[in-house]
């Protein structure tokens, strides 16, 4: 066994932090969620990087890209295009969204009423798809599985949405062309799917820690650093714990994936289960610990707290993904 | 990263495993889990087999009688455990805590002179580290050593010493520098547990069993070369003992809830309650921490491989297990029912729950209190400025 990354995979996270380090300070965030919502250029030096062809290698490269693009909050349609429309089979290097959601069918596998004719033409409304206004295609789930999309072929309606730099919309599709896509095991994509999304939520629950301690560093009341009051620092010490074990989790679930082995679909259930729970939970400890500022619009935490909720909520949070372990763990219970 | 076994240790397993079913008797697999304190001639002989079939001390250096494997192989080795729910060895202490503080800090004649029979069963260590007015506060320690020709000369009182009464030998921390500010004034003895002077009194737990003890110590004396660094050196090699009891109990802690959520499991199937979705629910996320447990000790794996030594990080392990071991034997205290009230007979399993339920309250205290420990992450891992 070996438990470290590879030299390559290490570089490819150190760089990511960098990049994103640099080209994406906390006032520019601000700026581009509180503006359009995603920067336009981002693209183009992804694709410089090689970060598409990286992901492309595999679960584990995707998940140390995933990880730094949710600690950076990368305004950038990298989580859709990689994490999410590349496991149904589309092209990583062009960035593409995946519109699932329908009226009545928030979760993948739901039935879906969106159709596709015989010249592959097709037609439905697909509901809180993200990052619309930043990529060029989209997946769409249809009652003959996925197809590909042109967003400028379709209808775009955006709706006000609480994270600024994923916003959601509405797809409408009337007698929209479409490609095929490879075909592509179901279950094994949602496991990606998952995989991708606690691998950004690590991230997310690492830089709000980070922020937390840092603040708990710094902040003095009664003559005192706030991070040496233990009713402080241990509710950062627990927020710690929860990221290194989904971290573990994910590290697991993603090695399981490129491995082909079996246990990849659980894996990636208990890593999404744990992780945006994890998430979410050091949010609020990050925002108590910064105490009234944390509360305000100027603090970029509630940016990272609004990711880590969209996380969580996405394919179900914690008790969906255990409904999945316990009917392994137990057998189905009958209706 | 690759989590599949390499070649060799895919052999070692393999050979673990048929091992485990030539020499595991019959009736121990299926045998209901015992309840309380261990049976210690049948903890002495099955370590004892355990040694001849080179399974003790995998990590230590082959020229004190180890394995002379990587940590790996150690890890292995208790998930093959766990699968065979086979015993453990009987020199928890010796194996976790006094062999290795021996191999990092012992003289040649000191290693020559205990490591083998801490290995094969015959000696059994315990640890005099608390006392009545020092717990956590482990550089607060008052029991005095005092050179007389030859010898130190012990007097004081040491607290919750597991396996005392059956241990021939002891780390004692003791003060042997009053004047020197307070963690610079020990020294790390290692005594003789049958030397006169040396007296053990059984500490009944919550659960009814006598499993720690009490150790008062009056005009013992132990030879002056029995000792661990230099006299003052005491606290930094106490900290060597805590880090390696810390950092590589990881995977006997994952073998332990692995057999924990097994055992519920059953316990839910037996009693339908796997059919609850509050229950289900709550033993797929034992599941889960199982597994996070698993992978965060490979993790750690990465350091200890590189450093030789666990870091501080090991303390998530410690922290987060004993945590959700109380939370599991607490929801089998519940499936257990009004029941789980009565002991032995006629209490489910045997009272096997209801004792574990029970003695889980200690885990957060043993081996570092969970205050402690997230005192440990904030400072030493995450660098906020001491509490204290």
């Amino acid at each position: 066994m070996d438990y470290a990354l590879t030299d390559e995979q290490a570089m490819l996270r150190d760089a990511a932090r960098e990049w994103l380090r640099r080209s994406y300070p906390d006032d520019r965030l601000a700026e581009i969620a509180d503006g359009v919502g995603t920067d336009p250029r981002a693209w183009a030096e992804i694709t410089r990087m090689g970060w598409a062809d990286a992901a492309a290698a595999g679960s584990v490269e995707t998940a140390v890209l995933l990880e730094q693009a949710g600690y950076g909050l990368l305004p950038a349609p990298l989580f859709v295009t990689v994490g999410l429309a590349a496991a149904l089979g589309a092209d990583a290097s062009v960035p593409t969204t995946l519109a699932w959601a329908e009226d009545g069918a928030r979760y993948l596998g739901d039935p879906v009423r969106t159709t596709v004719d015989g010249d592959g033409r097709v037609s439905g409304t697909k509901v809180l798809v993200p990052d619309l206004a930043a990529v060029t295609h989209a997946v769409v789930t249809t009652t003959a599985g996925p197809r590909l999309v042109a967003v400028a072929d379709a209808s775009v309606t955006a709706c006000a949405s609480i994270d600024g730099t994923r916003r959601l919309g509405e797809l409408v599709l009337d007698g929209t062309p479409s490609q095929p896509l490879p075909a592509v095991e179901p279950g094994l994509a949602r496991a990606k799917m998952l995989t991708a999304a606690a691998a950004e939520a690590v991230g997310v629950a690492q830089r709000v820690v980070d922020l937390a301690v840092e603040h708990a560093k710094n902040r003095e009341q009664f003559g005192r650093i706030i991070g040496t009051y233990q009713g402080v620092s241990h509710k950062i010490a627990d927020a710690h714990v929860a990221v290194e074990l989904a971290r573990s989790l994910v590290t697991w679930a993603s090695w399981a994936l490129d491995a082909g082995d079996p246990a990849s679909v659980l894996a990636a259930h208990a890593a999404k289960s744990d992780a945006g729970s994890a998430a979410v939970r050091a949010c609020e400890v990050a925002i108590q610990v910064h105490g009234g500022i944390g509360m305000t619009w100027d603090s970029i935490l509630h940016r990272y707290y609004k990711r880590a909720q969209w996380l969580q909520a996405f394919e179900g949070g914690a008790p969906r993904q255990r409904a999945v372990v316990a009917d392994a763990l137990l057998g189905p219970v009958a209706p | 990263m690759d989590f599949t076994d390499t070649p060799e240790e895919a052999a070692f397993r393999s050979e673990l495993r048929a091992w485990f079913a030539a020499n595991l008797p019959a009736d121990w697999a299926d045998r209901p889990p015992r309840v309380g304190r261990e049976d210690v001639e049948e903890a002495r002989a099955w370590s004892r087999r355990l040694y001849d079939g080179g399974y003790v001390g995998i990590t230590w250096p082959k020229e004190y009688g180890g394995g002379g494997l990587g940590h790996t192989f150690q890890g292995i080795f208790l998930e093959e455990q766990a699968r065979a729910n086979a015993p453990g060895h009987i020199g928890v202490i010796g194996l976790g805590m006094a062999g290795p503080t021996i191999i990092a800090h012992g003289t040649p004649a000191q290693k020559e002179r205990y490591l083998q029979p801490l290995l094969q069963g015959t000696e059994v260590w315990c640890q005099g580290f608390s006392e009545p007015g020092s717990g956590s506060d482990l550089g607060g320690a008052r029991t005095r050593a005092v050179l007389d020709g030859d010898d130190w000369v012990v007097n004081g009182q040491k607290v919750w010493s597991s396996f005392a009464h059956i241990a021939d030998f002891c780390i004692l921390v003791v003060r042997t520098d009053p004047d020197a500010p307070k963690h610079r004034g020990l020294s790390y003895l290692i005594v003789d547990m049958h030397a006169p002077g040396v007296e053990v009194r059984p500490l009944v737990q919550i659960t009814g069993d006598p499993e720690f003890n009490e150790v008062f110590f009056t005009d013992v004396r132990v030879p002056r070369d029995s000792i661990l660094g230099q006299p003052g050196d005491g606290w930094t090699v106490a900290m060597t003992t805590l880090l390696h009891e810390r950092g590589t109990m990881g995977f006997s802690l994952t073998a332990h809830l692995e057999q924990g959520v097994n055992q519920l499991v059953k316990l839910a199937k037996e009693t339908g309650a796997d059919r609850d979705p509050l229950v289900r629910d709550q033993l797929a996320q034992f599941w889960i921490d199982l597994q996070a447990l698993r992978y965060t000790n490979y993790r750690s794996l990465a350091g200890v491989a590189e450093t030789g030594v666990p870091g501080p990080e090991g303390s998530i392990s410690k922290l987060f297990w004993s945590e959700r071991n109380q939370a599991l034997t607490k929801l089998a205290q519940q499936l257990c029912g009004p029941a789980a009230l009565l002991a032995d007979q006629g209490a489910v399993w045997d009272g096997f729950w209801t004792y574990q339920q029970l003695r889980s309250r200690g885990n957060t205290i043993e081996a570092g209190t969970s205050e402690i420990l997230r005192n440990i992450l904030a400072e030493r891992v995450l660098g906020l400025p001491r509490s204290r």
